[in-house]
């Protein structure tokens, strides 16, 4: 049966927001590869943390949410969260059925959210 | 006959009627704590960043438990301090 996962990840502030999309792009690429689906993408942008990590005290923070099949997707993901210097933190969950509710409520949230700012810009 | 209503005390007895506590969650209906909402789990831990008690905050065993699910993961994505001063 497949199940739905959501990863959120915290890029290095060293790179400027271009470099980071592109590495949020990366590991995009390796859940849909694996024949992951995409369900939704959050870019938080640069956020303080709450504690240094790697003597940072900033991070670019990207979430990502999939659905898929089997234990491949995860750990290929992962050992590819950990191979790239420019990941200071990452955290993959499974979604049970209350969290996969609640992320397609905050997914219109979002979206609500996004459409209203464009409206506000419009008008 | 003095009946109980019929008494004045010179200082009025501090009636402390105790709140009966509920779990918060039970009583909204909340099914799932979300760790990427900081500002949130905040109200569940005390000043260091520790979690707070059930006994104090009146959560059920049941959500209890993924409160601090959802610290812990919280304080890993460092979207919550694992240990702090005056954090209120």
């Amino acid at each position: 049966m497949e199940k739905r996962y959501e990863t959120v990840f915290i890029l290095t502030p060293v790179l400027s927001e271009d470099q980071a999309k592109e590495a949020a792009k990366k590991f995009k690429k390796t859940i849909t590869d694996l024949g992951g689906k995409i369900v939704n993408e959050e870019n938080w942008g640069l956020r303080k943390l709450a504690y240094p990590i790697q003597k940072k005290t900033t991070g670019f923070y990207h979430l990502m949410e999939f659905a898929g099949e089997g234990q491949d997707i995860i750990n290929s993901l992962e050992v590819t969260y950990k191979r790239d210097e420019r990941i200071l933190r990452f955290l993959t969950v499974a979604l049970d059925k209350h969290a996969a509710a609640y992320a397609d409520k905050r997914k219109g949230l979002v979206s609500e959210g996004k459409t209203k700012k464009k409206e506000a810009v419009n008008s | 006959m003095a009946t109980p209503k019929d008494i004045r005390y010179l200082n009025p007895p501090t009636a402390e009627v105790k709140k009966k506590k509920y779990c918060r969650f039970q009583k909204s209906g909340i099914k799932y704590i979300d760790y990427k909402d900081p500002d949130f789990l905040l109200k569940f831990v005390n000043e260091q960043g520790k979690l707070l008690p059930r006994r104090l905050t009146g959560t059920s065993l049941k959500f209890q438990r993924k409160v601090a699910q959802a610290v812990k993961r919280a304080r890993h994505l460092s979207l919550m301090p694992y240990v702090a001063d005056l954090l209120k």
